[in-house]
Parts: structure tokens; C-alpha cells; sequence
């Protein structure tokens, strides 16, 4: 069925860390409005592509379009103003600022993002703690203003890298239902995850990345009637 | 690993060779000019020990070698001390300072190293400035060179020459067994990764301090043997811009080399004497020089020919390597 | 047991505080530039010396008085800084800390080379644009030096202002934290960077015209002055620009009161709380990290 263009479109994508070279060609697309998860094991290269994207690996060749522009060659300012937000797996939460301007922090590049009014109502922990410092939250007020402070600034694409790592099942919950309503919103979401169920409930399609490269594809149909086999692409 | 010449290291080949040009070098060079020139290479191999093998920036090294040259020049002149009393005297009072230096600095990281070392230094300079021994804005001059152990009339610029090579070259010898020894490896993984010298039991702070008082004592003999050599001891022996001048010293032969401070100080003092029709543009062009070589040529005179040779090992290793895998694979069916 | 007039102890701590708000301004122009950029300027000093000779040039050669002056010659000075950090200081980023201190020593050893060679060694007068005072009674304050501290302090108080409590500072302070991710926010913390350098500098330059009516203007006095600086620095503590602000003017003062009992010790006593400091709180007193 012929669609319009992919929003996010990678091709060949190599990058690495100094001499060592830790994507090997990655090629992936994501549509308008699709969540696209990709799993693998550590050290795989998910975080990588990631950082690759949103333009931090310096020296990465291959292709990288978002929304027709080249983005391969570009800085990550450049990059984040054509509509891509990035959340770390490490968050990233200021120690010098507070919560409420560690949520305003990032500058509103495009229209059409969420009012800080809005970002409130959708993270009412947040709301609470607007004066604490920014670092004194727990692991999953962090995460939720991690994504939080990228939903003001009009981004289209979001790139979260393993939103879930190391939060408790409950807040786990809570985050999968924020991603859901993200994707209703008519977001585009690219999501690294380790955690399958969690990537398998929210996901449009899935990739498998291996040792630098995409290894395999899976629509979330696929995946939910076999899950066994995407699992046994996962395991040690 | 590394070719070697004759059973030496290359560096140690090289070393070799200056001694030997040196021991005819007083025929053709006026004697004076190469102590001065051996005085700083020792300087700057005594500062080479620390940022070269234990990563660390020390901004403050003329207290080392103007403090000595002072302690050695005050004994000589107004107390008659020999020659090799007034030298153990400078270098006792060096180590002492390194001692005192390295313990209140030691304990910081980089940056903070580099201005705690230059600051106490400072402050060194305004004692130096006022305490009544140093001779103040004149300094020590006219330092009489006495007679070694009673019986060599040092000046004597050829027997001098010979007595000054002898130490120096010693003491370079003494640097080169520290820095190949486990001493010296312990140093180098303390550079490269203090966090896990620390973890596998390595008392770091205590070799650290060692290494800092061993170069502070070795700067100190430097200083020593330049006010014997060249007969006077002032406050600019003492000042920041000697510190920054070893240091450009050992940038442009090559930090972390054996070889390249000696070269660098061949080098600068060289460049210093035909610039003397130039003094008042001196600071400026070494400040120039500096700027380039910090830009463009960090390895150094040293560190490129060092660089040079190990790519052509690997290249011939390379091709070894690819004949052999060829013939493997020719003889697979 | 000090029997010393009220007149003397006022006049000195009036000099201690002038040469404390030098050693506040240098001391958070380093600061500034540290915190974002993690390079130690070593041509804090020649730059503050550039802003002098800037006014004395802009004044002999333009005609432009003091208060011209005041403004251009930071804005000159801070532009070679920018040209600099982009063209030169930028390419060491990605090496060893220590390459970039070396380049910034090497610049000041220019700065200071050529303005021996072009003016000679010894201090050139600049006129005190406002001379007179006033008789307080216990001392005797002269316009000019109050019109320094007074400067000086609203210099600092502004930086802080700017730094802390605008969404500018924000980005920096986040920036100096983590400059990655600040830039995916699409915010140009390169540029960010070398305008911090800029402003640092200007800052230095500043404090050199506010110095030319006092210390007259020569090639060395930034030199002597910048190693009291990183004195100040190493006391204060690297991380804190309020701590930056106030070891400035503290010292400075503890100086000026040094001079009135012990005189040969004044030039020596900032290097002497050095080495308590280190003794008992390495980090410095508002320092923040372990070491």
C-alpha cells in the first residue's frame, strides 16, 4: 500500500566509538504516528543508533532523512530543530536546576507541542515537587521528567532509550500508559527497550538489533503470535 | 617489543650518542654555552619525569632550580664551601622543597596541580625577593667555582665541562633506570589509569610524592650546576618564566620521551643565544613557538620520529601478516 | 597592643578592598570560563593587561576618554578572545586538559611579549578621570576608588544575577553539566561557549581599565597579579562563582590589613592561607568537589 515517505529513514547507518566501529549499517524506517521499538541485547547498538539520530556520534556516515532532510552531516542542534527529542538512558536530570526548570529547559522549537500547563496535568509528581531539586527525585520522577520536558518543545519525534531500566513494576505501568497516550497524540516514537512485554503491548513493529545491524523485523501482530521466536533472538 | 641497536633501546642508542658527541663537543662549541645547554637538559628531563610518566603539569619548577642555584651559590661565595659540598647543599634543599611542595599539592588533580604548584612557587619568588642572602634584584654574581673535592680547579671551563657532563650524565642515567624499572611502570599505570592502580593496592600518593621529590632533587641539580657553570644565581632562575621555559623545553622535544627534553633544551637555549640581538621580542617569539607547537606538534621533535618509526613496524608487521594468511589460505583446498 | 589609628586601618581596608575587587573580577572571569569550558585561562592576565593598554591607546591615538573607553576597550579585547577560543582553542577540545592551558599560557606570553617589545617594560601613566575625594572623618575616600569597588561589586552581583536567575544562565549552568545533551535540546552550546570565553575575557579587560588610573598601565601587570588570582581560585574553591566573588574581596582585604601589622609578609600572606586551605579543606572554602 503506497504511504507517504517514512518520518524518520536510516540507511547504512555506521558509527563508533574512537577506532572501534559499533553499528556496522543499521537501516530502519519509522512512519508518522508509528511506535517502533527496537530490542537487542546490551551492546547491541540500540543506544547508539540513538545517539546516532539525534546527531552525538560524531563521524557516523550512511544516511539518516527526518522528514526528507539529510541529517547525517548536522549537529545536534540542527537535528533537535527539525523536530527530534531525545530522552537518555542515563535521564540527564540538571543537579544545578530545579524540577521546574529542568522541565523548561528545553526551548519550544516548533508549535504544537504541549503547554507547560498540560505537561503538569500529565505528570501531577511533577507538579508536586516544581521546587526540589532536580536530582532529589526518585528514579521514576526522574524518568517521567525526562519525558516530560521534551513535550513542550513541539518535537514529533521522540527517541527514548530504555525508559523502564531499573524503575518498579507499578511506575513501569504508569510510564507505558504515558507512551500510550503520546502515541494517540499522533507522536512518532522510536523506543529502545530491553523489557519485550513492555515493547510488545506498545509497538507498531519491532527490530531486533545484533551486533550493529538490524538482525530482524517483526510487525507487533508477528511478535504478539510468536513471541518465543523473537525471544529466542534475544536470549544469551 | 621494539627493535633494539647493539641490545640497547632505540632511546638508549640515542643517549649513547650524545655522550659521545658530547665528550668532543668542548673542541668545536664554546664549553660555557653546552654546560648551560646540559644544565637545562636536565631541567627539562626532570620535569619530563613527572608530566611525561605520571601525567602530571608541574608549573613551579624554578623553585626547584633558582632555589638551588641560590643555596649552591650563597655556600660557594660566602661561606668557601667545595664545590661538591655547595651541589649536595642546592640539591638537599630541593628535595626538602619538593618535599614540602609535592605533600600540600599532591593530592590535587590536574588543573589544580598545575596553579598550586605555580602559586607556591610564587610565593617562594617573594621570599627570594626579600630575604637577604639572594642578593635581591642583582642576585648572586661572581660565584667562584672553587676547587672539587680540594684538588680540580674548576675554573677550568674544560675540566668544569668534564665534571658537569660526568653528573649529568648520571643523573640522566639514574632517570632512564627509573623510568624502565617497576618504579617507573607503577608511574606509568598511575598516568594511565590512576582509578585502578588505586584498586589493585598501589599506595599512588606515596609514588606520586616519590616521583615528585626525585624530579624536584634532580631540577635542584640542575640549578646547582648552572651556578657553577655560568657563576650567577638570580631572581628570573626563580620566576614563572622559567618554569613555562621548561616546560616549552620539553613540549618541543617531546613529553614522555627520553630523549626529547635534551633535545628541547638543545633547542631553546640554542634559539636564546642567537635572539640576544632580539631580547626585547624574546618572550613574544617563544611565547609564538610555544603556541605552534601546542597546536599543531604536541608529540614533539621526539614523539614524531618515535611516531614515525613504530608506523613503518606496524605497516612492515601488517604486510608479514598478510603474506602468511595468504599462504595459509592458498593451501586450503 | 595595635596602636595604630583608626585613619590607617580604614585607608588600608579602603586598598584591600580595591585590590580585592581585581582579585573578585579575575577571580570570576576564571570562574565563568572554567565552568563551562574546563580550561584554566592562563591569558587572564595579558587580557586584563590588553584592557588596559586598549584604554591607554584608545585615549593617546582615538581620543576617546575613560568612559568610552570603559565600554570599547572590553568589547575589542573580548572580540580577539572569541577569535581565538574559535579558531585555535576549539581544535583541543578532544585532547589532554592540560594542551589547552599550555595554548592559553602560550597566548599570554605573546599578549605580554609583544606589548614589552612594542612599549618597553615600564608602567605608562593613564590620568584619573575622577580626581578629588571625599573626608568621611575616620578616612579619607578618593571618588576614583570608591568608584571602583562600587563598580566592581555591581559587575559581580550582575554576572550572578545573569548566571543564577535567567533561562541564559539556565543553559549554561545545564551546559556545564552536560554539554551533549543541552545541544539535543537544540540549543548551540558551541556558540554558547566561545560567547562565555568572549565574556570572560571582557570581563578581564574591564578590570584593566578600571586598573590603568591606578596601577598605571605595563606589560607585566597581569602577570604577578593573575598567580595571586589562581591563589584566590585555589582558596575560594574552582566550583562557586559567589565563593569566587567573596575569597576575592576577603583576601584582598586580609591583605590590605596584613600591611598594617606585618608589612614584609603582605606580599606572601594570600599564599599562606593558600597552604592553610590545602591543609584543611583541599576542595577550598565554597569548593565542591572531593578533590
Amino acid at each position: 500500500m503506497a504511504e507517504a515517505p517514512p518520518l524518520l529513514s536510516v540507511r547504512d547507518l555506521r558509527a563508533g566509538y574512537g577506532p572501534s566501529e559499533a553499528l556496522h549499517g543499521v537501516a530502519l524506517d519509522v512512519r508518522e504516528g508509528e511506535l517502533v521499538t527496537l530490542l537487542g541485547r546490551n551492546g547491541a547498538g540500540k543506544t547508539t543508533t540513538l545517539r546516532a539520530i539525534i546527531g552525538l556520534m560524531k563521524g557516523r556516515t550512511g544516511s539518516i532523512r527526518i522528514d526528507g532532510t539529510e541529517t547525517i552531516r548536522l549537529a545536534p542542534e540542527r537535528i533537535a530543530r527539525l523536530g527530534v527529542a531525545y530522552c537518555p538512558e542515563e535521564r540527564g536530570i540538571f543537579a544545578s536546576l530545579s524540577v521546574a526548570e529542568n522541565l523548561v529547559l528545553p526551548p519550544v522549537l516548533r508549535p504544537g507541542g504541549l503547554s507547560t500547563e498540560e505537561v503538569y496535568r500529565l505528570f501531577p509528581r511533577l507538579d508536586e515537587r516544581r521546587a526540589s531539586q532536580g536530582t532529589k527525585l526518585s528514579g521514576g520522577e526522574q524518568q517521567m521528567l525526562a519525558i516530560a520536558r521534551i513535550l513542550r518543545t513541539g518535537a514529533r519525534i521522540l527517541l527514548l532509550d530504555e525508559p523502564t531500566e531499573g524503575l518498579a513494576p507499578v511506575i513501569v505501568d504508569q510510564i507505558g500508559d504515558i507512551i500510550a497516550d503520546l502515541k494517540r497524540r499522533g507522536l512518532t516514537i522510536l523506543l529502545v527497550e530491553q523489557n519485550f512485554d513492555f515493547a510488545a503491548r506498545l509497538a507498531d513493529r519491532l527490530y531486533v538489533v545484533e551486533n550493529g545491524r538490524v538482525a530482524a523485523c517483526f510487525t507487533a501482530e508477528e511478535a504478539r503470535a510468536d513471541p518465543a521466536r523473537v525471544q529466542s533472538l534475544l536470549s544469551v | 617489543m621494539g627493535a633494539r641497536i647493539l641490545g640497547l633501546r632505540p632511546s638508549g642508542a640515542i643517549l649513547l650518542a650524545f655522550l659521545a658527541a658530547a665528550l668532543v663537543a668542548p673542541f668545536v662549541v664554546y664549553p660555557v654555552f653546552l654546560m648551560k645547554v646540559m644544565c637545562f637538559a636536565l631541567f627539562a628531563c626532570a620535569f619530563n619525569l613527572l608530566i611525561g610518566y605520571v601525567g602530571l603539569l608541574a608549573f613551579g619548577h624554578a623553585m626547584f632550580f633558582g632555589g638551588s642555584a641560590y643555596v649552591t651559590g650563597y655556600v660557594l661565595k660566602s661561606w668557601g664551601w667545595t664545590p661538591e659540598l655547595a651541589i649536595l647543599a642546592g640539591v638537599a634543599v630541593s628535595a626538602l622543597l619538593g618535599l614540602v611542595m609535592g605533600a600540600l599539592s599532591i593530592g590535587r588533580q590536574g588543573i589544580y596541580f598545575a596553579m598550586i604548584t605555580l602559586a607556591l612557587a610564587q610565593m617562594f619568588f617573594f621570599f627570594c625577593v626579600q630575604a637577604p642572602f639572594t642578593g635581591g634584584e642583582n642576585g648572586i654574581t661572581a660565584i667562584p667555582r672553587g676547587r672539587l673535592f680540594g684538588l680540580l680547579d674548576l675554573s677550568n671551563d674544560l675540566a668544569l665541562y668534564y665534571v658537569v657532563l660526568a653528573i649529568t650524565g648520571a643523573a640522566v642515567l639514574l632517570l632512564y633506570r627509573t623510568v624502565h624499572s617497576p618504579f617507573g611502570q607503577v608511574l606509568k599505570g598511575i598516568r594511565d589509569n590512576e582509578a585502578r592502580a588505586v584498586s589493585l593496592g598501589y599506595d599512588v600518593v606515596r609514588f606520586k610524592l616519590l616521583a615528585f621529590v626525585l624530579s624536584a632533587a634532580l631540577a635542584g641539580l640542575a640549578g646547582s650546576l648552572k651556578a657553577v657553570a655560568l657563576q650567577l644565581a638570580t631572581l628570573v632562575d626563580v620566576s614563572w618564566t622559567t618554569s613555562g621555559e621548561v616546560i616549552l623545553m620539553t613540549l618541543i622535544g617531546g613529553i614522555g620521551t627520553v630523549v626529547g627534553p635534551i633535545i628541547g633544551a638543545l633547542v631553546i637555549v640554542t634559539m636564546q643565544n642567537y635572539l640576544t640581538g632580539f631580547a626585547e621580542w624574546v618572550i613574544a617569539i617563544q611565547g609564538a613557538i610555544f603556541f605552534v607547537t601546542v597546536l599543531l606538534f604536541r608529540r614533539g621533535i621526539a614523539g614524531e620520529v618515535e611516531r614515525f618509526f613504530r608506523r613503518r613496524a606496524a605497516a612492515r608487521a601488517d604486510t608479514r601478516r598478510l603474506s602468511t594468511t595468504a599462504e595459509i589460505t592458498d593451501t586450503t583446498v | 597592643m595595635f596602636d595604630i589609628p583608626i585613619q590607617a586601618i580604614f585607608g588600608q581596608l579602603l586598598l584591600g578592598s580595591i585590590n580585592g575587587a581585581f582579585y573578585a573580577l579575575l577571580s570570576l572571569g576564571l570562574a565563568i570560563i572554567f565552568g563551562l569550558l574546563h580550561v584554566v585561562n592562563f591569558a587572564h592576565g595579558a587580557q586584563y593587561a590588553l584592557g588596559a593598554f586598549a584604554a591607554y591607546l584608545l585615549l593617546t591615538y582615538a581620543g576617546i576618554p575613560y568612559w568610552g573607553a570603559l565600554v570599547i576597550a572590553p568589547v575589542i579585547v573580548g572580540a580577539l578572545g572569541i577569535v581565538f577560543e574559535r579558531l585555535f582553542l576549539r581544535r583541543l577540545y578532544e585532547v589532554d586538559g592540560i594542551y589547552q592551558l599550555l595554548l592559553t599560557f602560550s597566548l599570554a606570553l605573546i599578549i605580554e611579549g609583544t606589548l614589552r617589545a612594542l612599549f618597553g617594560s615600564s608602567g605608562i601613566p593613564y590620568n584619573n578621570p575622577l580626581p578629588g575625594g571625599v573626608n568621611l572623618g575616620f578616612m579619607f575616600l578618593p571618588y576614583y576608588r570608591g568608584w571602583v569597588v562600587v563598580l566592581s561589586l555591581a559587575l559581580c552581583l550582575a554576572t550572578w544575577l545573569i548566571i543564577e536567575k535567567t533561562r541564559l544562565g539556565s543553559y549554561l549552568r545545564a551546559a556545564t553539566e552536560r554539554p551533549d545533551l543541552v545541544r539535543t535540546f537544540g540549543i548551540n552550546v558551541p556558540l554558547m561557549i566561545t560567547l562565555t570565553y568572549g565574556w570572560g575575557v571582557a570581563l578581564a579587560a574591564l578590570a584593566g581599565v578600571l586598573a590603568a588610573p591606578i596601577y598605571q598601565v605595563s606589560p607585566g601587570m597581569g602577570a604577578n597579579l593573575l598567580i595571586i588570582v589562581f591563589a584566590v581560585v585555589v582558596i575560594g574553591g574552582m566550583g562557586s562563582l559567589a565563593g569566587a566573588v567573596i575569597a576575592g574581596f576577603g583576601l584582598g582585604i586580609v591583605e590590605g590589613l596584613t600591611k598594617l601589622v606585618y608589612p614584609t609578609a603582605s606580599s606572601m600572606v594570600i599564599f599562606v592561607v593558600m597552604v592553610v586551605v590545602l591543609l584543611v579543606k583541599p576542595a577550598g572554602i565554597f569548593g565542591r568537589e572531593a578533590r
